[in-house]
């Protein structure tokens, strides 16, 4: 029976020759086949990932494996274009659709060996926080099914939860990586903007987007993050500093950090009192370990969320203008009368009730007369708390939040009160605003059932440490 | 003109200069004229979903020369903003332009217009991305588009409603064209679209300090064209205004085979388009040292050229206006000056045998196969008299044009086509000539001094245009005085 636990003691177990790829592509091959209930993929290249595990395994019986990824099972959520292979955004309107170049970020891993197994469901086009918003069907926790996963990259949460993969790649624009992560009970890691290039990322909000990484492990996380982060020259936005050596580098003799917290963050209304007793706990303890830890005043928290829904529907409702039904995907079949006829029958056949949700307020937001009362103000908050967050990063290493104010919605709770979920995003949008890393890392389990995690942001660039610190926490956990 | 004097017209133009890159503005896609359609279409030129815009550097330099040329100030720090609207020949369903922060702030390009000065003030220059071409008759049920010009880059260069009647314009455009050729910004080919232009015209009464409404007439493909339209709209607005009618705001084409307008859509419904910072684009700065790095490597104008070859080397205006019309034409000309100080016979020189030989379908002076140096050498025979002006011309100038290397006084003594101005072989010659006019002669020393020129015409004959002149002039002079 083939057991996973990390990448290194994967490939160890592949170098003594105790496994082989192919045997671990079977296995996920099998545990898919076995959990289809569970929606999380979409797509599944079974025969692709076979082939490609029989060549690796007889690459490394040669001697000839180069790959730092060499034989690592990995799923994609289906935001991510991968050449030859469909990518539809869990939309009707991309229906049918075959990517014709990769990501920069898939290249990377293809390029270390890696074996991409399938596509992932999420909410479509990345936009929803329950992984109900799918042309697919929604994906089931696989921890409780009467609930939801979260969202929008719940397909790639639930495919590490379940062990259907080893790692997965999700995206996140406001917590689409962090918040599926808490409700799964895995680790979700969103870095700073443009550490991992965007090419090849479908757009939401392009000054928001950012690949992230699944896992059970900071390991895992920090040499998948070290492989698909860099500079990218199909990516102008893409940091240009050089990534770290994460994965060799977490090691680190422990030093006393400077923690920050929010109470207004902590003690607001909608969060979930035996979540913030678990926060108030850990941070306790932290303190008593040595840590200096501190509250910060923070008076933006009820404006953070109004403000991430005016920008990044105003620049989704632009990014998504390109699915037109006249170079690709869905094309209405109607008779139409003339053009505007012919878009407005393809894109209200092809768009879900969410993404057209999204992209009329964004269209809204954006219309001569309510430019400034919207845009131009919520780019102001941003600004804000970008210089706020900077501030308190002057003395501080890492801020500690709730990464959800609740535990995994059960299904159908927030699917007809988009503002209820929108509110829910109030602890993981923050990152997204001012593009520094965070991740949610799980060490809690509720008294319903559920686990849920911890969230930690760091400043920008500073992913190394948020990670050696990340890795503490859960190796201490695991003690 | 004007039918009615006491209306005047007001014009505002708006040029479309596709930049001399190699690639597009925001990925590496051809953009070379003629390609079969479709052919030049990366994921990113289709829009494909994840693809991402990265900025061509070469186009922001050349937007910085016109700018420069044209006395804008140059903003340092840019970005480009999506003007969002949908069309089947825009992949992206956004244009991506700059909107608050034009690369190029106002300016002004110096028009003459019969002799007069004037200036038209810029607002701005900004860079964009083109979009792709519908074609609406290559079939008769479907719109056919083709994306290979999509994201091809331009300047549109925004001028104030300072034009004032369709001779302006054309002025304008001229001067235009021209200087965007001389800076290697645009090949200003009309014709195949790299310059179109859209001319905002209004009328009003003269002395009328506010605006009338305006119509602006779009893709205009050749400076004639706009000087039509302008004259069309002049009539049409003048007649409208006299017959007590209501300008609405139009969108208006140009019907090229009958000379008149038509409208395509009325500005009440105009799109909102919904402008914002392109997100995938981060705001690129100019520093100062690169601007000035740009502006040191601009070449001379035409006007500065004119003034010049006019104050310096002693050409009239009108040589210097035709030797500066291209820049490569002019070059060669101060190339020729390098080597030589009879700057007016290389004046002549260039406007007439080497631009006869321009002439001839299919050559271009970087094919002109004559070095500089050698045509300066081929004047200076005829300077200095060792070759009259008309065998260089018409014999030397062809063969040189074969050996060019030769060297031009060694050829012209090889082909024995030198000038002779030995009055010992001059002499029988000229006696033979006067002998074979005795009456002519005669007339001649009787006060009829308008003959001489006969006499040099018939000697210059009998030796074949090789008589020297000068010498020739004297020696008759010399032998009908006695």
């Amino acid at each position: 029976m083939f057991v996973y636990s990390s990448i290194s003691h994967y490939q160890s177990q592949l170098t003594q020759g105790h496994t082989t790829c192919v045997e671990a592509v079977e296995h996920y091959l099998r545990q898919i086949a076995a959990t289809r209930h569970l929606n999380a993929y979409v797509a599944v290249y079974e025969a692709e990932a076979l082939a490609r595990a029989k060549e690796l395994d007889t690459l490394r019986k040669e001697g000839k494996t180069t790959g730092r990824l060499h034989g690592v099972v990995i799923g994609v959520k289906d935001v991510i274009s991968h050449e030859g292979h469909p990518l539809t955004a869990a939309s009707g309107i991309l229906q049918g659709f075959e990517a014709i170049y990769s990501a920069t970020a898939i290249k990377k891993l293809l390029d270390e060996e890696a074996i991409i197994i399938g596509s992932l469901n999420c909410d479509e086009f990345a936009m929803g926080s329950t992984n109900e918003h799918t042309v697919y069907g929604p994906v089931l926790n696989a921890d409780d099914e009467s609930r939801v996963p979260g969202g929008s990259s719940g397909g790639s949460a639930v495919a590490v939860q379940a062990g259907l993969c080893m790692v997965s790649l999700g995206s996140d624009t406001g917590g689409s990586v962090r918040q599926p992560a808490d409700f799964c009970g895995i680790v979700g890691f969103k870095p700073g903007y443009g550490r991992i290039s965007r090419y090849g990322l479908i757009a939401y909000a392009s000054s928001f987007d950012q690949i992230g990484i699944f896992s059970t492990n900071i390991p895992d996380t920090a040499l998948l993050l070290e492989i698909m982060a860099g500079p990218d020259v199909a990516d102008s936005t893409a940091s240009r500093q050089q990534p770290d050596a994460y994965s060799k580098e977490l090691d680190t003799p422990k030093t006393p950090y400077r923690i920050a917290y929010f109470p207004e963050a902590l003690d607001h209304p909608s969060l979930d009192p035996e979540i913030r007793d678990a926060i108030y706990k850990r941070l306790e303890s932290l303190k008593n370990e040595g840590h200096h830890v501190q509250p910060v005043n923070f008076d933006l928290m009820d404006y953070i969320v109004p403000s991430y829904y005016v920008l990044t529907t105003a620049e989704a409702s632009s990014n998504l203008s390109r699915y037109d039904g006249v170079r690709y995907g869905h094309r209405t079949e109607k008779p139409v009368t003339d053009l505007v006829d012919f878009y407005k029958k393809t894109r209200s056949e092809g768009f879900g009730k969410e993404v057209k949700r999204r992209i009329m307020l964004g269209t809204f937001v954006l219309s001569a007369g309510y430019y400034d009362a919207y845009f131009t103000r919520a780019q102001k908050v941003r600004k804000l708390l970008t210089t706020k967050i900077e501030l308190i990063f002057n003395d501080f290493d890492f801020i500690i939040l709730p990464t959800a104010p609740t535990t995994a919605f059960r299904r159908g709770e927030k699917t007809e009160d988009p503002i209820a979920m929108y509110l829910a995003d109030i602890y993981t949008v923050m990152a997204n605003l001012a593009g520094i890393p965070a991740i949610s890392l799980p060490l809690f389990r509720h008294n319903n059932g559920m686990r849920f995690g911890l969230q930690a942001m760091a400043s920008r660039q500073n992913e190394l440490s948020l990670l050696r610190f990340s890795h503490e926490l859960l190796t201490n956990r695991e003690n | 003109m004007m039918s009615h004097p006491e209306y005047e017209i007001v014009v505002g133009l708006e040029v479309h200069a596709q930049l001399l890159t190699n690639s597009k503005l925001f990925c590496g896609d051809s953009i070379a004229f003629g390609a079969a359609p479709n052919t030049n279409v990366s994921p990113v030129t289709l829009a494909h979903p994840g693809t991402l815009p990265v900025m061509n550097h070469r186009a922001i330099e050349l937007a910085v020369r016109i700018g420069l040329a044209c006395n804008c100030t140059i903003e340092q720090h840019n970005y480009f903003a999506r003007k969002n609207y949908f069309y089947p020949d825009l992949p992206k369903g956004y244009q991506i332009s700059q909107h608050t922060t034009p690369i190029c702030g106002g300016g002004e390009v110096r028009i003459s217009v019969s002799g007069e000065e004037k200036t038209i003030r810029l607002n701005r220059i900004h860079l964009e991305e083109d979009a792709g071409k519908s074609i609406h008759d290559a079939n008769p049920d479907f719109t056919a588009v083709d994306l290979n010009r999509a994201g091809t880059p331009l300047v549109e260069i925004v001028s104030e409603p300072d034009i004032r009647s369709s001779d302006e314009a054309f002025a304008y455009l001229t001067v235009l064209r021209q200087w965007v050729r001389y800076l290697e910004v645009c090949d200003g080919n009309m014709e195949e679209g790299s310059l179109r232009c859209d001319a905002n015209i209004s009328v009003r009464k003269k002395g009328d300090t506010r605006l009338g409404t305006k119509v602006e007439v779009k893709n205009l493909n050749s400076i004639r064209n706009v000087k039509r339209a302008i004259d069309a709209e002049a009539v049409r607005l003048t007649a409208m205004l006299e017959n007590g009618e209501t300008i609405i705001q139009q969108t208006r084409g140009f019907d090229v085979n009958s000379g008149t307008t038509y409208a395509i859509r009325d500005k009440e419904d105009a799109d909102d388009y919904r402008y914002f910072a392109d997100p995938d684009l981060t705001p690129f700065v100019l520093e100062t040292a690169e601007i000035d790095r740009i502006r040191e490597a601009l070449p001379a104008l035409p006007e500065a050229r004119i003034l010049h070859y006019t104050q310096a080397l002693g050409l009239t205006e009108y040589d210097a206006g035709v030797l500066t019309e291209e820049r490569n034409f002019a070059e060669y000309f101060e190339s020729v000056t390098q080597h030589t100080t009879y700057y007016k016979s290389a004046a002549n020189w260039m406007l007439g045998p080497v631009k006869s030989w321009l002439n001839e379908p299919g050559r271009q002076l970087a094919n002109f196969p004559l070095a500089p140096a050698k045509l300066a050498a081929l004047l200076e025979c005829v300077e200095k008299g060792q070759l009259s002006f008309s065998i260089a011309s018409s014999r030397l100038f062809e063969k040189l044009l074969d050996q060019p290397d030769a060297e031009p006084l060694e050829l012209a003594r090889s082909l024995n086509l030198l000038q002779d101005s030995d009055a010992s072989s001059l002499e029988p010659v000229i006696d033979a000539v006067l002998a074979k006019f005795p009456d002519k002669v005669e007339a001649y020393r009787k006060g009829k001094k308008g003959l001489l020129a006969l006499f040099v015409g018939e000697v210059m004959k009998q030796s074949r245009g090789k008589a020297d002149p000068r010498v020739t002039n004297e020696l008759l002079l010399e032998k009908l005085k006695s």
